[in-house]
């Protein structure tokens, strides 16, 4: 109980560091910001009372206070374009974003952690070699233009995929909304054709997204299993007889998942920043695609809303990663 | 046997080689590694046609010629026509001036300011490490995509501000690295002798450790460049920071989405085939350093 | 002690390849265990003693390679033998145990556990049984309160009892021969009396063969009934104890015996032996490895095959000029 604690009390000048940074992107506007707020279409009235709204003619520390009061409303202003309060379009969108990025993150553990384990069992073969270029390739991928390379090649050319035009295709209606993500609400639903056509729907985004990501994770679970393969404790493992599956499986990997762990914060930081991409390439409707919008629009206060909930997501995830941390190590807690 | 002697002239030898040993030793890891020599070479290209780009450019980029709209690349047009009957390969080569412009100047940036704190933070510790440790974790607490988005939404639509937000989100790098460079030598023996002959302690960092600390940033500077310019396309193709009818790989990729769904492949794909080469360069480039810097840390 | 030695290692020699040359671990080596017997081998660090045991148990690291030689343990050729039937003698007939006790056990998985884990693999005992099993392999190597230290992490353990149940998971299915590497290595002067003497106590009650490999000579002498000495890869001399220390015979040896430190011997006048171990990768090593450091070298030991010397019962040495 007391290490959730301190580990909640870290998370705070994250927090609090966030909250500071995205009250500053919103007034440090160049210009009126109160007019970019207002819209290019407000008469003279209307942006003076954003002005007062927002509390810009007051001091800094004044707005800063305003705006966490706000927040703490749920008030995250408006969009131009739609009329509709920015918590509630993110709130909506906000499962099709994570959705996507789970099962992303799904499958790249799914090839990274097998590939980076038989890389590390078998040093100098073709497979580590495979690796290895993996990994190097897979940072260097620009994901959007993964995105569209694997739309064209399995859509247009083989046929295989479905249009890549957002989470369902027309001639479904989505389930009755539970949890928000189609794949779990089409199960509970018991619609197996549907969960079926929502599945296809996400296979080319998610292998978009953990093509990129799987190279830092299969690097680090190859550099992890070398180091712990090579460990004392391995030796006496080996020394007791133990079979070959014990000794890979339950002694070396689960040592050397600990670390992979904590690449898992580095992880979502890319995964989160990539969804971005692949959102606008397969036109999926999440948050991300909701930003993008706006800022084709100059429409600033649903941009503001997303950095500051994408933020907060974010360290909610590092603060579960933190936590997931200190439950399969058993040290964790001695630490000073 | 004493062995207390060669140590001592092994250990001044390491801290300063010659130009003729590190040539030697460049030349004896370019054999042993062919592929970042590979990588090298493709590096100068790059260079060479970020520099000589419009010279090289067989056709004006920014021409456009509806009646050749969206032809397929040929004997006239290697890399074929985009949307306006522009020449995409003239595009590509200009192009990388701008993003190439666009990287070293966000690596630069962030490098000097990055690596002056760092060193700072290292080398006094205390309230200062502190600080800028902060600083760099607050950084780190946004998803950086996510930060450079609302960057330069805040700042405004200009390339600058590409440069700005990009060079931000990479702060954190350069700062831990240099951090932790210092931290390690700040108590070597030439830092002491540097401190006993009156140098203040900022000329002693200035002078006499960062110089050391330069070469492991290298490595770091390079893998660096490569995921700047992933960023810097990855704004433009959501539209940000880089406006038509301007070249730069990352909007040419978003000109040609909408087209490879419908079979005009070539539009987005030259584009995106360069940035990723380029990318993969600089990478293997920055393995390759790292190989060769401390042959221990190979992945 | 019975005819047929438990354990026969037979001019066992073998080698590493590494990036900066060939390493000749071994040459040459012999050595023989009987049953119950305890046999210490010493030498300096770098003497070739824990690669010999790796080499026995075939755990050695996938760059060493037997090159000549034969390993039999109780008529079984090891060296011959495949990874199924190595895995039943590995920790079920023999059984080692290392230096720093603590890096040596599993530090994400509780000690009861590891125990059981040996035992599951060896011995065929029901699930219900293994925790009481477990728990009184722990009582037998006097570890207090055992019943709560079953569910302890290494990292709660002090250096002592880390041994004691790194000594328990290893006589966990009654092993024919302990392997002990360096066991007291890291652990403070009353432990590592301690720790000797349950071992001791453990061969005795169990007729178990020992093999301690240490470079203490006076930890040796104090436990051991025979000692092997070895230097840079090769046995030197092989000698019951107390003849050893009477009557060394290899140059080595006495000087080994002069540098040990005893409650008689001041530290200013206690020996040292010059010279540092040779280096394994050169090609033009001479016959015998300690020429260089020798003064009672002959022009013959860097050229000619060593002899093999039997200067009295159950000694045997391996030199051109012997004391």
């Amino acid at each position: 109980m007391r290490l959730i604690g301190r580990r909640l009390a870290g998370a705070v000048p994250s927090l609090i560091g966030v909250l500071i940074v995205t009250f500053l992107l919103t007034r440090a506007l160049p210009g009126d910001p109160a007019a970019y707020f207002a819209g290019p279409a407000a008469t003279r009235e209307a942006v003076e009372q954003i002005r007062v709204q927002l509390g810009l003619d007051q001091s800094l520390a004044h707005q800063f206070a305003l705006y966490l009061r706000d927040l703490a409303k749920g008030d995250l202003g408006s969009s131009l374009s739609t009329g509709q309060p920015v918590l509630a379009e993110i709130r909506s969108r906000l499962p099709a974003s994570l959705e996507l990025t789970l099962c992303g993150l799904a499958l790249a553990l799914a090839v990274s952690i097998p590939l980076g384990v038989l890389a590390a069992t078998r040093p100098g073969s073709w497979i580590d070699h495979l690796c290895r270029v993996l990994a190097t390739a897979g940072v260097s991928l620009p994901t959007f233009f993964t995105g569209l390379l694997l739309a064209y090649v399995f859509y247009f050319l083989l046929g295989l995929a479905p249009s890549p035009l957002g989470r369902l295709d027309v001639a479904f209606s989505p389930p009755p909304a539970v949890t928000g993500f189609y794949l779990v609400d089409s199960l509970i639903a018991g619609d197996a054709e549907l969960f079926r056509a929502c599945a296809k729907q996400l296979v080319l985004p998610a292998v978009t997204l953990a093509l990129f990501v799987m190279a830092p994770l299969m690097r680090m679970t190859r550099a992890s299993m070398l180091g712990v393969l090579s460990s004392d404790f391995i030796r006496t493992a080996r020394a007791s007889g133990l079979p070959r599956a014990t000794v890979l499986y339950r002694y070396a990997l689960r040592n050397a998942l600990l670390p992979v762990v904590t690449t898992l914060g580095m992880v979502f930081s890319f995964l989160l920043g990539s969804n971005v991409l692949v959102e606008k390439v397969f036109a999926w409707p999440g948050i991300g695609s909701y930003a993008i919008e706006a800022l084709v629009a100059s429409d600033y206060a649903p941009v503001q809303g997303f950095v500051l909930a994408m933020a907060l997501l974010y360290v909610a995830l590092n603060l579960l990663i933190d936590m997931l941390y200190g439950v399969i190590d058993p040290r964790a807690g001695i630490e000073s | 046997m004493d062995t207390a002697a060669p140590l001592t002239s092994a250990a001044t030898a390491a801290a300063r080689p010659g130009w003729r040993e590190t040539l030697a030793h460049v030349r004896y890891v370019a054999t042993e590694n062919p592929v970042t020599l590979g990588a090298f070479g493709l590096f100068l290209a790059f260079v060479a046609l970020a520099i000589l780009g419009p010279w090289l450019a067989p056709y004006d980029p920014l021409a456009s010629d509806t009646a050749r709209a969206l032809q397929a690349p040929s004997a006239r047009n290697w890399f074929g026509t985009d949307a306006l009957g522009r020449d995409i390969l003239s595009r590509i080569i200009v192009a990388a001036r701008l993003d190439f412009g666009i990287a070293v100047s966000a690596v630069l940036a962030s490098f000097l300011v990055g690596a002056a704190l760092g060193s700072l933070a290292g080398f006094f510790g205390g309230w200062s490490d502190r600080l800028i440790g902060r600083l760099a974790d607050t950084i780190m607490a946004f998803p950086l995509f996510v930060l450079a988005m609302g960057i330069v939404a805040a700042l405004g639509n200009t390339v600058a501000n590409i440069i700005l937000a990009t060079a931000i989100i990479n702060l954190p790098f350069y700062i831990r690295v240099a951090r932790a460079e210092v931290n390690v030598r700040r108590n070597a023996g030439y830092v002491d002798a540097a401190r006993l002959a009156g140098n203040s302690d900022l000329r002693t960092l200035a002078v006499h450790v960062f110089p050391n600390v330069l070469p492991p940033m290298m490595v770091q500077i390079s893998l660096n460049m490569g995921w700047a310019i992933l960023n810097a396309a990855g704004l433009s193709f959501i539209g940000l920071g880089v406006r038509p009818p301007e070249a730069e790989w990352g909007i040419m990729v978003a000109e040609g989405a909408t087209y490879i769904i419908s079979g005009e492949w070539w539009v987005a794909l030259f584009p995106g085939a360069t940035l990723m080469l380029a990318v993969f360069c600089f990478n293997l480039l920055g393995d390759g350093l790292r190989d060769i810097m401390d042959p221990r840390m190979r992945t | 002690m019975d005819a047929l030695p438990l354990l026969k290692v037979e001019n066992l020699s073998l080698e590493f390849r590494t990036r900066s040359g060939t390493v000749r671990a071994l040459e040459n080596v012999s050595l023989e265990v009987g049953k119950g017997e305890t046999v210490g081998i010493v030498g300096e660090s770098g003497s070739g003693k824990s690669v010999l045991s790796f080499a026995v148990l075939r755990i050695l690291d996938p760059a060493g390679r037997v090159t000549s030689g034969s390993i039999r343990f109780a008529g079984m050729d090891m060296l011959a033998a495949g990874e199924a039937d190595l895995q039943e003698v590995r920790g079920r007939e023999i059984a080692m145990i290392f230096q720093n006790p603590r890096t040596a056990l599993n530090p994400i998985r509780r000690v009861g556990a590891q125990i059981e884990d040996v035992l599951r693999a060896h011995a065929a005992t029901l699930r219900e049984d293994l925790k009481r099993r477990v728990i009184e392999t722990l009582a037998r190597v006097r570890i207090p309160d055992p019943e709560r230290r079953y569910a302890a992490y290494p990292f709660e353990l002090s250096g002592g009892q880390c041994q004691r149940v790194m000594i328990a998971l290893a006589l966990a299915c009654n092993p024919a021969l302990l392997i002990a590497d360096e066991p007291t290595t890291g652990l403070d002067v009353t432990t590592q009396a301690a720790i000797m003497q349950l071992v001791s106590e453990l061969a005795r009650e169990r007729h178990m063969a020992t093999i301690l490999i240490t470079h203490d000579l006076a930890l040796a002498s104090e436990h051991c009934d025979r000692i092997v000495v070895m230097h840079a890869g090769h046995v030197v001399e092989t000698s019951p104890t107390r003849l050893l220390f009477e009557r060394p015979c290899h140059p080595y040896t006495s000087r080994l015996i002069a540098s040990t430190p005893t409650p008689e011997i001041a530290i200013e006048s206690l020996a040292s032996i010059p010279g540092n171990l040779p280096d394994l990768r050169r090609a033009d090593l001479p016959s015998c490895r300690f020429y260089a450091r020798c003064d009672r070298a002959l022009d013959k030991c860097a050229a000619e095959p060593l002899p093999a010397l039997s200067p009295g019962p159950g000694r045997r040495v391996h030199c051109f000029n012997p004391l």
